[in-house]
């Protein structure tokens, strides 16, 4: 008999990332790259890795579950059991990696939460809004103005003596504080270190505003590799912060582990990656919302179609 | 008649009562701002400051489509908070524009003295008589609660119902219907028969469903576009949604003093414009053991931004989650979505816990 395995894909705006997991929730396979602004092409190129990582195996995908940003392209074009936002998905992850959890700390590419959890469920959270300020996009910004990789940051980072202050508000006055700063001759681990913390004062200030912090912390996400922005935090609220082997991820691992409870029996097979998938953009045109409405399309057959705000826009498959 | 074409911005459904009462009552023709879509609020921050708050950018979006379908008299009312500016401020923006059009704003009266205001609709229509408004008004009054009243049933169960749209459906027409009618008594057996009908709209309602309650800001919470249908999106999860904020509770009747009493541990002045009452409905929903609230306000609207502290207060003291949500005109769909999605499962888990 061939062992059930469960997909989880997260897909995110900066990065795609995936797990198969066992009937125990031991990852059996899992891969990280880049989304590239491409959902689809990420997916496809994601997949071929895993049957590549689980060889030989005798195995069925009894399940796939989707999060992330794209989490509703990704589940059609996947035919995904379950769908759900990466709040659920963050939470669910953690919670079965360490039961006891109080808050996660969540950094990605684009976004960044805190999630507040009592006896296993989820009792607060939120998620930044309006603005990017101190997530993984502006830190990879930076690094690429600095001339470091963004993955040395961390290292680079703990080697300071005497971090910069660098104003943390928003990333437009951080950057300008940064430029002065380096043009007034602070070395570039100070800087680093700065921004590290500029990071953390931000994240706190703002998706952490009025949020009561409670130990154990377990902080995940892109940024959470960072052990620059994790020395900042633990000075920064004053507790240890645990940081999971694969902190990046969590949202994949939450996402299987959800399809995996759905029960689903799909047999999910990879060669979805040689299938042709297309996009195409439509204004609705019915009335002057103009909604702009998605359509998906498998080998030139329309599969779903979405962004229609009212019944006007229905289009028929 | 007078060449007079009256015009008001959106505000929930309230453009019926306000028909009747410009028609009948103020004796002018009245025009219904077009439906507000993406094309109202473009043209609304077009021409808007940038940090003025969202529903000046609505209104303003909502006079420039009123002009354009032939309104000449502009009418705009005042508040307790910024709100108080915004005629000057449309007036000046559409002149600079260069419409042409009368502008009557009500903010600029008291309306502590019955005899400025009764002076201020008389500047829409000169020849309006005191008989007429007093035969009317009482009609219109009546009509924005049975609207409130009927729109509270909805909310709670549309959720609910067997057949998808059927509570949309016979809400458009319950409201279509409604600007005909003239008289009292007409109005009570129209609200008497369509109340029925709502009634006996088939729904499947859990014994204990889950229940959300949703407090913020007049307008946002008011204009569902402007919220991007935030009790809709919630209401298909399968939720029951209570809303008190509307017409009825807040201009034709005064609770003031009811809040100020109710929530005197937690606030010692007033805060303006709703923030008391955003408070109070927490206060309240959290009391009765709802599963969630949910906080609306638009971008830098500052008495519901002073009212978060004590929302978090309260939400820690009663272990209640609150959800919140500030619009501004670029707001991002998933990232709502995202954020619902999630408020449902926290809710549904920790019901199912228990």
């Amino acid at each position: 008999m061939s062992t059930k395995l469960y997909l989880g894909l997260d897909i995110g705006s900066i990065s795609t990332k995936g797990v198969v997991i066992d009937a125990q929730n031991n990852i059996v396979a899992s891969e990280y790259i880049w989304t590239e602004g491409d959902p689809i092409g990420a997916v496809k190129k994601l997949l071929p890795i895993f049957k590549e990582q689980l060889g030989g195996k005798d195995y069925s995908i009894a399940a796939v579950g989707v999060t992330g940003s794209a989490r509703k392209l990704i589940g059609v074009i996947t035919g995904a059991a379950i769908v759900k936002n990466e709040i659920t998905a963050h939470a669910i992850g953690t919670i079965s990696l360490y039961p006891n959890v109080r808050t996660i700390f969540e950094i990605g590419g684009q976004d960044s939460k805190i999630i507040l959890i009592d006896n296993g469920f989820v009792t607060d959270y939120a998620m930044n809004t309006l603005c990017a300020a101190g997530t993984g996009a502006f830190l990879s910004s930076q690094a690429q103005r600095l001339g470091v990789k963004v993955e040395q940051f961390g290292e680079i980072a703990l080697t300071s003596k005497r971090p910069t202050p660098i104003a943390a508000r928003c990333t437009v006055f951080a950057e300008s504080d940064l430029v002065h700063k380096a043009q007034m001759g602070h070395t570039k681990q100070d800087i680093i270190a700065g921004l590290c913390k500029a990071v953390v004062a931000n994240y706190l200030n703002n998706v952490g505003k009025g949020k009561k912090i409670t130990p154990p912390i377990v902080f995940q996400g892109g940024v959470s590799k960072n052990s620059g922005v994790i020395k900042a935090f633990e000075e920064a609220v004053e507790n240890e912060i645990t940081v999971d082997e694969n902190s990046h991820l969590i949202g994949a691992l939450g996402v299987a582990i959800l399809a995996r409870k759905t029960r689903a029996e799909d047999d999910f097979k990879f060669e979805i990656a040689d299938i042709d998938f297309v996009t195409r953009g439509a204004e609705c045109g019915k009335c002057s919302n103009n909604c702009e409405i998605i359509c998906i399309y498998q080998d030139d057959k329309l599969i779903d179609a979405w962004g229609n705000k009212c019944e006007k826009g229905t289009i028929q498959k | 008649m007078t060449d007079v074409k009256a015009t008001f911005p959106h505000l929930g459904n309230y453009f019926v009562p306000l028909e009747v009462l410009f028609t009948a009552g103020i004796e002018v023709d009245y025009i219904v701002p077009p439906p507000i879509t993406n094309r109202t609020l473009e043209l609304g921050t077009r021409h808007s400051p940038d940090f003025v708050c969202t529903p000046f950018k609505y209104n303003l979006g909502n006079y420039i489509e009123s002009l354009e379908a032939g309104a000449n008299t502009l009418v705009q009312v005042g508040g307790a908070c910024r709100l108080d500016y915004y005629g000057e401020l449309h007036e000046q923006i559409l002149r600079d524009l260069g419409y042409d059009f009368r502008f009557v704003n009500i903010g600029s009266t008291k309306l502590t003295k019955p005899l400025t205001f009764y002076n201020i609709l008389k500047e829409i229509n000169p020849d309006m008589t005191l008989k007429n408004i007093a035969r009317v008004l009482p009609v219109v009054l009546k009509m924005i609660q049975y609207i409130d009243e009927a729109e509270d049933f909805i909310r709670k169960n549309i959720g609910f119902e067997r057949n998808p749209g059927e509570f949309d459906h016979t809400h458009q027409r319950f409201l279509l219907e409604m600007r005909s009618i003239r008289s009292k008594k007409e109005l009570y057996n129209y609200y008497i028969k369509y109340m029925n009908i709502f009634k006996s709209i088939e729904v499947d309602k859990p014994k204990k469903p889950l229940r959300v309650g949703v407090i913020g800001e007049y307008y946002t919470i008011m204009v569902p576009f402007s919220n991007h249908f935030i009790e809709k999106e919630l209401a298909t999860m399968g939720i029951v949604i209570d809303r008190w904020m509307n017409l009825t509770n807040s201009v034709i009747h005064d609770f003031r003093p009811e809040a100020k009493e109710h929530i005197k541990n937690y606030v010692t002045f007033d805060m303006g414009a709703t923030a008391m009452y955003t408070i109070d409905k927490a206060l309240q929903f959290a009391k009765k053991g709802y599963d969630g609230i949910i906080h609306v306000k638009s971008f830098g609207c500052t008495p519901e931004t002073d009212a978060i502290p004590v929302l978090q207060n309260i939400s820690s003291d009663y272990k209640i989650p609150i959800l919140y949500f500030s619009f501004d005109s670029q707001t991002s769909e998933i990232g709502i979505k995202t954020r619902l999605e999630a408020f449902y499962d926290m809710i549904i888990m920790r019901k199912e816990a228990v």
